[in-house]
């Protein structure tokens, strides 16, 4: 199909989103988040990891862990779904992949947040 | 999806016309240029040009007017005031979005590579149309807004207020920042760009103008400002030596701090 409208008309195109900034910050909100918890995870990891399942059952029981392993994993996720979304948007042009992908994305984002964080609950509250 | 290889009807044939130097030349450099015409029908090539450079200017767009007056008159480029303040001579050349009048040529090394600049349709051989461009620089209505009453004399600005102007009023919109970004290339007719989000701040900053606001407003959109992702292609090349990606990190700063 060509175009024939003139380039200020597709210059100008749908008008703005009048959105997308809240998008930008919280995806800096969480960076700021997930250096603290990465680096608190992966030096637990690696100080529970040699001391078998039981110790590490008990590391994760604690409240101190709970409460910062499930922030890590809303964090990370969030970041993920946000960073992701800008991929898709960047280089998947037809629509229908697009919104496609973009759902998929998040649905299996929100499912896997949503497992982690039971499992943590599970193992934290004896279930 | 982007498209990351030419279309076929776009893809080069490397072995253009050649144009060997005289033979009395005493300093020769190769320059391969990008050849295409719209009404030939015919995929665009690369032609080579042998200059002797003991009998050219120093800069690349004085070995390309030399091509044009005495090699091959049918060569295409825009040039207009030759001493980087028009911005009409932005081509690509070695790599690097720049202009041919202030780039010299003894910085290249090997062939000097020219190529118009990229992801832009081409008018003919070394033009590109930036008439998208144009167009979305006119939608940030590049222009003073004010209600007040113009005063007897200037509008009154402290130095200051005037200090926060330079690094952006230099630009001479030859969008060879705008070309050299990749967000551009994938989303070119949504994204504005580096050059013409350097213009919307220019506005933004200036304490003259009473529409800060609704300039704001005119930039609030995850595609017109967000898909910049800071990755300062615009900085790099811009033969000005101004810095595209740090206005538009400050317009997202007041995007946050008007929340």
């Amino acid at each position: 199909m060509s175009d024939l409208r003139s380039p200020i008309a597709r210059a100008r195109g749908l008008g703005t989103a009048r959105d997308g900034t809240h998008h930008w910050w919280i995806q800096r909100v969480t960076a700021v988040a997930l250096v603290p918890l990465t680096i608190w995870f992966a030096i637990s990891l690696i100080r529970v990891a040699p001391e078998g399942q039981a110790a590490a059952k008990a590391w994760l029981a604690s409240p101190v862990t709970m409460v910062a392993l499930i922030l890590a994993i809303v964090a990370g996720f969030w970041h993920a779904v946000l960073g992701v979304q800008v991929v898709i948007e960047d280089y998947v042009h037809a629509k229908g992949w697009r919104i496609g992908l973009d759902m998929a994305v998040k649905f299996i984002a929100v499912g896997l947040a949503v497992a982690g964080v039971v499992a943590i609950l599970r193992i934290g509250f004896g279930g | 999806m982007a498209e990351f290889a030419l279309p076929a009807n776009s893809r080069i044939d490397r072995n253009g016309a050649v144009h060997p130097a005289p033979a009395d030349a005493q300093r020769v450099k190769t320059f391969r240029v990008y050849r295409w015409s719209p009404d030939d029908g015919k995929n665009p090539r690369i032609d080579t040009y042998e200059i002797d450079l003991a009998d050219c200017g120093p800069m690349v767009l004085d070995a390309l007017i030399k091509i044009k007056n005495e090699v091959d008159s049918t060569l295409t480029f825009r040039r207009s005031c030759r001493e980087g303040v028009c911005g009409s001579c932005a081509m690509n050349i070695d790599g690097t979005n720049t202009l041919a009048c202030t780039k010299y040529i003894d910085e290249v090394k090997g062939d000097v590579k020219i190529y118009p600049l990229p992801h832009m349709p081409v008018v003919k051989d070394l033009v590109p149309d930036l008439s998208t461009a144009y167009a979305q620089l006119a939608a940030i209505e590049p222009w003073l807004k004010n209600e007040t009453p113009p005063p007897e004399r200037e509008r009154p600005q402290s130095p200051e207020e005037r200090a926060r102007l330079d690094g952006l009023w230099e630009c001479i919109l030859c969008f060879s920042c705008t070309t050299a970004c990749p967000s551009y290339w994938w989303n070119g007719e949504r994204y504005l760009g580096p050059a013409v989000l350097l213009q919307a701040y220019r506005w933004i900053v200036d304490s003259r103008d009473e529409a800060t606001g609704e300039r704001l407003d005119q930039l609030e959109d995850p595609f017109r400002l967000y898909r910049c992702h800071t990755i300062m292609n615009c900085t790099r090349t811009c033969p000005k030596g101004l810095n595209p990606a740090k206005a538009i990190a400050e317009i997202k700063k007041l995007m946050v701090a008007r929340k």
